[in-house]
């Protein structure tokens, strides 16, 4: 059972599944894409999360932040391991060994254990069809580690393995398109969400969870530490990465029908957001003043394709 | 409900068949897994089980070896019971989550077909993957031949499950030459062997909403070391769960296990140290080789970890000289029998018997009986003239210029 968060009062008081108790970051946007998820669901939910940020941040023996059934395999197997306990819930439900209600199966990872190390498994799971909904915290970058490139990292960031420099505008690479992805592996539901807008993200994670066989949700985590931002403009930087379109929200039916769901009332240029986090405060020297223009260009052409396959049903 | 799967008294199963039919009869839960020569069949015949309506569970036939293992952790830790089979590169693959399913004491069973590692790539049967396995906190058992690579699935289970142990199990045969020979197998009815094995209910299920868990938290320096020092002394005292198990299928089967097998050990005094199907081989060679007055005998172990110090002490205790077989590359050292056999015997003894190490049927080479004759030939060199008349570890079998090493 999903349920439909109404208003901020109702949001803040449904969190005792996650404790406020935990490591991260103070400003870190993973604890409120948990609280987000945990508050969309009713009824039992099992989580299977990989190694990174979360993982290290909630369940450091002997305490636990998880007042829900929750386990932690590897870096790579978070889908994985919360498909096996799917599989158990299938058989034990036929032998009438487990008589409860369904629940709901969830797997979280980091963009680098989503994008990069887990790709595999999430790719195996999908095509399996389990019932699960994979949710990756977009932070774009390894942050548990301090703050290497992966797979998401935006052209032009400066991460650790990829400084900026005197001879290097940061990462070279764009991002990968995760959604594109995932869609094309014709899971019924994949959508992007932002925490800063959390009735969008309300509605999509219930159609996720509500949605049978394996569904998708990349929801974008602003990191303190990584994008350097002071911890209490956690919600301004991702409101500037919606309005910017840089992180555009939208959602993905049966592989196809493609719906925008937020469309900004005034569309900022991407300078805007770059300019607010010191991983891009680089690319504001001449020389590298080309990135920022083709990182615009990037962004436009992006969102001139999504509305298209909005309007094409494509 | 599954399908009686009608048996006779005696099958002809080939190692892997047996296997097979040991899952289906522990009506095991979840069984997710990769094919890999020599196991392939393994998992080939439990998706025809699943087919024809003899099992009741869930099949998931993954993308990876790793995957195999990972969804086992969860489906284990969600609270049922849960197997796989591996081999080589797969087996390797798997190594991450072997630790994973260790240290959260989830009693999977894991059938190892064992078979040599690349490079060069070779599909035979070596113990190289068995040798990987040792230092991942699971138990290690031996069989030698199809009957015992069915007897021992069945109580891989139990020693498992049991509350005293929770710790996985995986269950050794050679591959090839015991997975892919058929020979006799007495099964046991599908009552019998589901009442041997019982009903298994996971302690701290993830399942059980009443109490919600949390599996595989990060444990620094201070709780790291006690986990891990809480598995060892639980592998390390398994033996007593092991040996129960083995009594009691004994009494149910007539067939009695031990620890460690003593093959006319009562006056010998130059001993064979193996594993595997080896074992049976060189017990053909101590009889015939007895017939030239040499004392000749063998021991064996069921049990590669926990690793049987004093047993292993106690069976060579008067024994002239050893020679310890190592199916493996020692890769820089000596063979790890060698190495823990020699320790057991040196510990444990007053009299200080010759040791030598053979390497041997690396990537699947026959081990003869002419290779056998002649470590015993070398073993009785030893004993007369009360020290090593050779290298301390030779390879034998190997085509070209000798090799041995001290
Ligand atoms: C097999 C393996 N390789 C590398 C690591 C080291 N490692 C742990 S977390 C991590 C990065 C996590 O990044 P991400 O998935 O983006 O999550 P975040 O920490 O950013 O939330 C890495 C590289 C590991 N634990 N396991
Ligand atoms: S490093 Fe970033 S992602 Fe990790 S806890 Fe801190 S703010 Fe959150």
């Amino acid at each position: 059972m999903t349920k439909e968060i109404k208003n901020l009062k109702q949001f803040s008081r449904a969190a005792e599944k996650f404790e406020g108790a935990n490591l991260l970051c103070p400003g870190c946007a993973h604890g409120m894409i948990i609280r987000e998820i945990l508050n969309a669901v009713d009824g039992h939910i099992v989580i299977g999360n990989s190694t990174g940020c979360i993982e290290v941040s909630t369940a450091v023996y002997p305490y636990t932040s998880w007042d829900v059934p929750w386990i932690h395999i590897g870096f790579e197997n978070g889908s994985t391991a919360v498909a096996g306990v799917e599989a158990m819930y299938k058989a034990l439900s036929r032998k009438q060994k487990y008589t409860g209600d369904k629940p709901k199966f969830v797997a979280f990872g980091g963009d680098g254990s989503t994008y990069d190390i887990g790709f595999q498994w999430i790719s195996g799971c999908f095509e399996r069809g389990h019932d699960l909904t994979y949710v990756c915290f977009d932070n774009e970058v390894y942050a548990n580690t301090g703050g290497q490139r992966s797979g998401s990292t935006p052209i032009g960031s400066s991460t650790s393995t990829t400084p900026a420099g005197r001879v290097s505008y940061g990462k070279k690479d764009k991002k990968k398109d995760m959604l594109a992805i995932m869609a094309a592996h014709g899971s019924p539901y994949v959508a992007q969400v932002a925490p800063n807008k959390w009735k969008d993200m309300n509605k999509k994670i219930k159609q996720a969870l509500d949605t049978e066989g394996p569904t998708f949700i990349n929801a974008l985590s602003a990191c303190t530490t990584e994008w350097r931002f002071d911890c209490n403009n956690t919600v301004d930087i991702m409101d500037l990465a919606v309005d910017s379109l840089v992180f555009p929200l939208y959602e993905i039916i049966d592989g196809h029908e493609l719906n925008i769901t937020y469309r900004p009332k005034n569309i900022i240029p991407v300078r805007d957001y770059l300019g607010a986090q010191g991983r891009f405060k680089h690319l504001f020297k001449p020389e590298n003043e080309h990135i920022i223009e083709q990182f615009q260009k990037d962004v436009d052409k992006k969102w001139e394709m999504l509305q298209r396959r909005e309007e094409a049903r494509v | 409900m599954a399908l009686k799967y009608e048996l006779s008294k005696v099958e002809v199963w080939d190692g892997n068949m047996a296997a097979s039919h040991a899952l289906r009869q522990a009506q095991v839960d979840v069984v997710a897994a990769y094919p890999i020569t020599p196991s392939t069949p393994i998992v080939q015949n439990y998706g025809k089980f699943l087919s024809d309506g003899y099992i009741d569970g869930e099949f998931v036939m993954v993308e990876s070896e790793h995957a195999a293992m990972s969804a086992c952790v969860g489906a284990g830790a969600a609270g049922g019971r849960v197997a796989t089979a591996t081999s080589s590169q797969g087996f390797a693959l798997m190594v991450e989550v072997l630790y994973q399913a260790s240290g959260m004491r989830i009693p999977l069973v894991l059938n190892l077909v064992n078979r040599a590692l690349a490079a060069p790539l070779n599909v035979n049967g070596d113990h190289s993957d068995m040798y990987l396995s040792r230092d991942t906190g699971w138990i290690s058992l031996c069989a030698y031949n199809p009957q015992e690579a069915y007897d021992f699935n069945l109580m891989a289970f139990k020693i498992a499950e049991d509350l005293r142990v929770r710790i996985p199990v995986i269950v050794n045969q050679d591959g090839f030459i015991c997975s892919h020979t058929a020979q006799n197998v007495a099964p046991l009815s599908d009552e019998e062997a589901y009442e041997f094995i019982g009903e298994y209910k996971q302690k701290n299920a993830m399942l059980d909403f009443s109490k919600p868990i949390t599996y595989g938290a990060q444990a620094e320096e201070d709780w790291h070391f006690e986990h891990k020092a809480q598995l060892h002394h639980d592998l390390m005292n398994s033996h007593v769960v092991i040996e129960e198990v083995f009594d009691l299928f004994a009494k149910k089967t007539g067939r009695k296990y031990n620890i460690v097998e003593k093959y006319d050990m009562d006056d010998a005094e130059v001993v064979i140290v193996a594993l595997g199907t080896t074992v049976e081989t060189a017990r053909v060679a101590a009889k015939k080789i007895r017939e030239e007055g040499i004392k000749a005998g063998v021991v064996s172990l069921r049990t590669l970890r926990p690793f049987p110090y004093k047993l292993v002490a106690e069976a060579l205790k008067d024994v002239k000289a050893i020679a310890m077989l190592d199916r493996s590359s020692p890769a820089g050292a000596m063979g790890m029998l060698f190495n823990e056999v020699g320790v057991a015997v040196l510990q444990n003894s007053t009299k200080k018997p010759i040791l030598s190490n053979y390497i041997y049927g690396l990537g699947g080479r026959d081990m003869t009986q002419e290779n056998l004759l002649q470590i015993y030939r070398d073993l009785d060199a030893n004993a007369k003239a009360n020290k090593l008349t050779h290298p301390t570890q030779q390879f034998i079998g190997l085509r070209g210029k000798k090799m041995a090493f001290n």
